[in-house]
């Protein structure tokens, strides 16, 4: 390893998370290369003087403006919710449409739609009966049958 | 036994303002000295991480665990405090804001910095007049402003590479190699900080 890819991989063997076999290649490279041991050392106490920096302390207040905040933010509304799913939308709207067309359709209308179900249930009920009456009409084997003959009146 | 972040956020979703407050609680701190470390300035770090604590809240109903919490809540504070850099310089400078921001770019092409530290020889005798605290600080403001994000979410706040370079959006690689490149700086801006007493 050179001073060049040590570098590279200087960040993670001081941080301990470095593998096993780079941190074993760094170790080698720390052992031959005096300068590159002294950087990590100079690292190491540059780390420490980074500590010694205070943080600002945040103050009291922070959170009670937070919260007028979000207290203003606005509510969302009912379009805000919908317009996200337009198929839930566009459901919601043929089905208040079908139902805005069915209360429309006038009652006697209506009573009369139900009134020629009925006869046409009817008509389909009796069309067994109609069907068969057809096939005892045609009956060619029928037709051959001699017409009943009147009964002789016997001369006294 | 303590939720998680992400069921805490998960909570905030589905209208539990009790897990905004403990999010709130745990995080209000952490991100007001990371703010107040890339800033420098109080009022501005309070308001920014306002702003990251608003966008969580308005972002609460899409928000979907695909990252690690601190990674997104990070990613929304750096890039406020990266928006808010340049528009002080900007203002600063009377420029144009469709000019290049220079940033991280600045250094590397030459380009004149305008939050570079004090390169007036002497830093010793500065010393006499600040305290170390003063002193660090400024070495810290004076790195590009990438650069000083990855100092301070690595050094500060302890952050995995893999979250830094999601939050930075760069390679790991790159992370560490903009990590080696900015301590490599304030090695030598500390120079007399970090050199071993006798």
């Amino acid at each position: 390893m050179n001073c060049e890819k040590f570098e590279a991989r200087m960040i993670a063997y001081m941080d301990g998370r470095a593998t096993a076999e780079e941190r074993g290649e760094v170790e080698l490279h720390l052992v031959a290369c005096s300068e590159c041991r002294a950087r990590v050392e100079e690292f190491r106490r540059l780390w420490g003087v980074l500590d010694e920096t205070p943080a600002h302390e945040v103050s009291p207040a922070f959170d009670a403006r937070l919260r007028a905040r979000i207290a203003a933010e606005p509510r969302p509304s009912l379009l805000g919710w919908l317009l996200p799913q337009p198929r839930l939308a566009l459901a919601m709207s043929l089905l208040v449409a079908m139902g805005v067309w069915i209360s429309m359709i006038p009652p006697a209308q209506h009573q009369n739609e139900v009134a020629r179900s009925e006869e046409e249930f009817k008509m389909i009920k009796d069309l067994q009966v109609l069907e068969d009456l057809d096939v005892l009409t045609n009956f060619e084997a029928l037709s051959e049958v001699p017409p009943a003959q009147k009964p002789v009146q016997q001369k006294m | 036994m303590a939720r998680s972040d992400v069921q805490l956020m998960l909570g905030v979703k589905a209208g539990d303002d009790a897990s905004f407050e403990l999010l709130l609680a745990k995080y209000r701190t952490p991100l007001v000295h990371f703010l107040f470390r890339m800033v420098r300035d109080a009022a501005t770090a309070e308001d920014l991480a306002q702003e990251v604590f608003l966008r969580v809240y308005r972002a609460r109903k899409k928000y979907a665990p695909s990252a690690k919490f601190t990674t997104w809540l990070f990613r929304i504070a750096t890039n406020l405090a990266l928006n808010a850099i340049r528009d002080s310089r900007n203002e600063k400078m009377g420029i144009s804001i469709d000019e290049p921001a220079g940033g991280e770019s600045g250094a590397d092409s030459g380009q004149p910095r305008i939050d570079l530290p004090d390169k007036r020889p002497g830093l010793v005798e500065r010393m006499m007049e600040r305290d170390r605290a003063a002193v660090i600080k400024r070495a810290i403001l004076g790195l590009p402003e990438k650069q000083r994000a990855a100092v301070l979410l690595h050094k500060y706040h302890d952050l995995d590479y893999d979250e830094i370079a999601d939050i930075l959006d760069c390679s790991e690689s790159a992370l560490k190699s903009l990590l080696f490149r900015a301590y490599e700086t304030l090695r030598v801006e500390l120079a007399p900080l970090v050199a071993v007493k006798d």
